[in-house]
C-alpha cells in the first residue's frame, strides 16, 4: 500500500520540505513506493486523497498575536478537523502542535520556554505510547535523541486535562531531561482517539545521518505504515 | 453609537511568567528596589459601533474569547468609554498658527 501524506503549508510555514524529504528517505529506506507526500496549500478545502496530515514547524501567519492562533482561520484547517473527525492521522510538529492546540483539536497551550530561552538543540525524548500512528513502528519506551527548536514549547493545561491524559494513555512523548519546563515533562500528546498527535520535537530532522541524528526515522516509518495498518483491519 | 474599547489580556493567576520573572530581576539593576509581582500582558484597543454599552461590551467579550486571549492561559478585562465626537469643537487645522 502506497501511502499518501499531505504536508499543509500555511504562509510562514518553514519546514514542510524537511517534512517531504524525510518521507522520501524512510520510504526509500523501506522499499520504493511506501509512501509520497505532496504539499498542500492553507487556502485548500479537501485533504480526502491523504493517508495522513502533517501540519509542519515554522510560523504560520506569522505567529501573530500567539503562535497558531490565527492559522487556525485558513480554510484548510475545516478540512484538518473533518480529516481528523473521520478518524484520519494527523500530526503537528512544532508550530503545527500550536496550531492544533489553538484550533482545539488537542487540549492546553504552550506557553514561552521557562526562562524565556529559544531553544535549539538535541534532546531525550522517551516513547510513552504506541497507541497512535506517529509511534506505532517503535518500541514503547524507546528513547530517542531529537532536535528541538522553539520558543514556546512549555506545555501547560489544566488539572483535570493532565488527569485525563495521563488516565486516557494520551502522553505520547515526554523529555526525559525537561529543556522548556513543560507540564509533567509532556513533550507530546494525542487526543482521546490517539489520531491527532502534536509534538515539538522535530522527528523529520532526524532522518539523514548527514544531518548528523537517525533517531526521527522509526517515527516517520509510522506515519508510512497508516495505509498497511487501515487495510489490514476488517471492515 | 461608537465605543472606545481597550482588552487587557493578561495571564491567569497561577500560569508562570517567565518575561514577568526576567524584567523584576532586572529592575534592581537600575536601582528600582522592592518591585513585585510583575506580570505582562497585552492591551488592544479599538472601536466598535454598537447600539449601547452593552452590546458593545459583549461583543467585546466574544471577541476576547474566541480570538484576543487563548482561554487556557489567558484572563481578559474588557472596558469600554463611549466616544466623544471629535470633530465637533476642535479645528486643528489652524489653532496652532494663530
Amino acid at each position: 500500500m502506497t501511502t499518501r501524506i499531505g504536508v499543509v503549508v500555511f504562509p510562514g510555514t518553514n519546514c514542510e520540505h524537511d517534512v517531504v524529504r524525510a518521507v522520501d528517505i524512510v520510504a526509500g529506506a523501506r522499499s520504493p513506493a511506501a509512501a509520497g507526500a505532496d504539499l498542500v496549500w492553507h487556502s485548500e478545502t479537501t485533504l480526502d486523497r491523504f493517508d495522513v496530515v502533517v501540519l509542519p514547524g515554522g510560523f504560520a501567519h506569522g505567529d501573530y498575536l500567539r503562535p497558531g492562533a490565527l492559522a487556525r482561520f485558513s480554510p484548510v484547517m475545516g478540512a484538518v478537523s473533518r480529516f481528523a473527525a473521520d478518524g484520519g492521522a494527523v500530526i503537528g510538529i512544532c508550530n503545527g502542535f500550536q496550531v492544533l492546540t489553538e484550533a482545539g483539536l488537542l487540549p492546553g497551550a504552550l506557553q514561552k520556554n521557562r526562562g524565556l530561552r529559544f531553544l535549539c538543540t538535541t534532546v531525550p525524548v522517551r516513547v510513552e505510547t504506541i497507541r497512535t500512528p506517529l509511534t506505532a513502528a517503535v518500541v514503547e519506551g524507546t528513547v530517542l535523541r531529537l532536535p528541538v527548536n522553539h520558543f514556546e514549547g512549555n506545555y501547560i493545561c489544566d488539572a483535570d486535562t493532565l488527569d485525563r491524559l495521563r488516565a486516557e494513555d494520551r502522553i505520547v512523548l515526554r523529555y526525559t531531561e525537561n529543556p522548556n519546563g513543560s507540564l509533567d515533562d509532556i513533550a507530546g500528546i494525542s487526543n482521546e482517539e490517539g489520531n491527532v498527535v502534536g509534538l515539538m520535537p522535530h522527528p523529520e530532522r532526524a532522518c539523514d545521518q548527514l544531518t548528523g541524528a537517525t533517531d526521527g526515522m522509526g517515527l516517520v516509518a509510522g506515519l508510512l505504515g497508516v495505509a498497511d495498518r487501515r487495510a489490514a483491519v476488517p471492515a | 453609537m461608537k465605543f472606545d474599547v481597550s482588552v487587557e489580556v493578561r495571564l491567569r493567576p497561577g500560569i508562570a511568567d517567565p518575561q514577568g520573572a526576567t524584567i523584576e530581576r532586572a529592575l534592581p539593576a537600575l536601582g528600582f528596589d522592592g518591585v513585585e509581582a510583575v506580570r505582562v500582558g497585552k492591551l488592544f484597543r479599538f472601536t466598535v459601533d454598537a447600539p449601547d454599552e452593552a452590546a458593545a461590551r459583549a461583543e467585546a467579550e466574544e471577541m476576547s474569547e474566541r480570538l484576543l486571549a487563548n482561554p487556557v492561559i489567558e484572563d481578559a478585562v474588557v472596558d469600554i468609554a463611549a466616544v466623544v465626537d471629535h470633530t465637533v469643537g476642535v479645528d486643528h487645522s489652524v489653532g496652532a498658527l494663530r
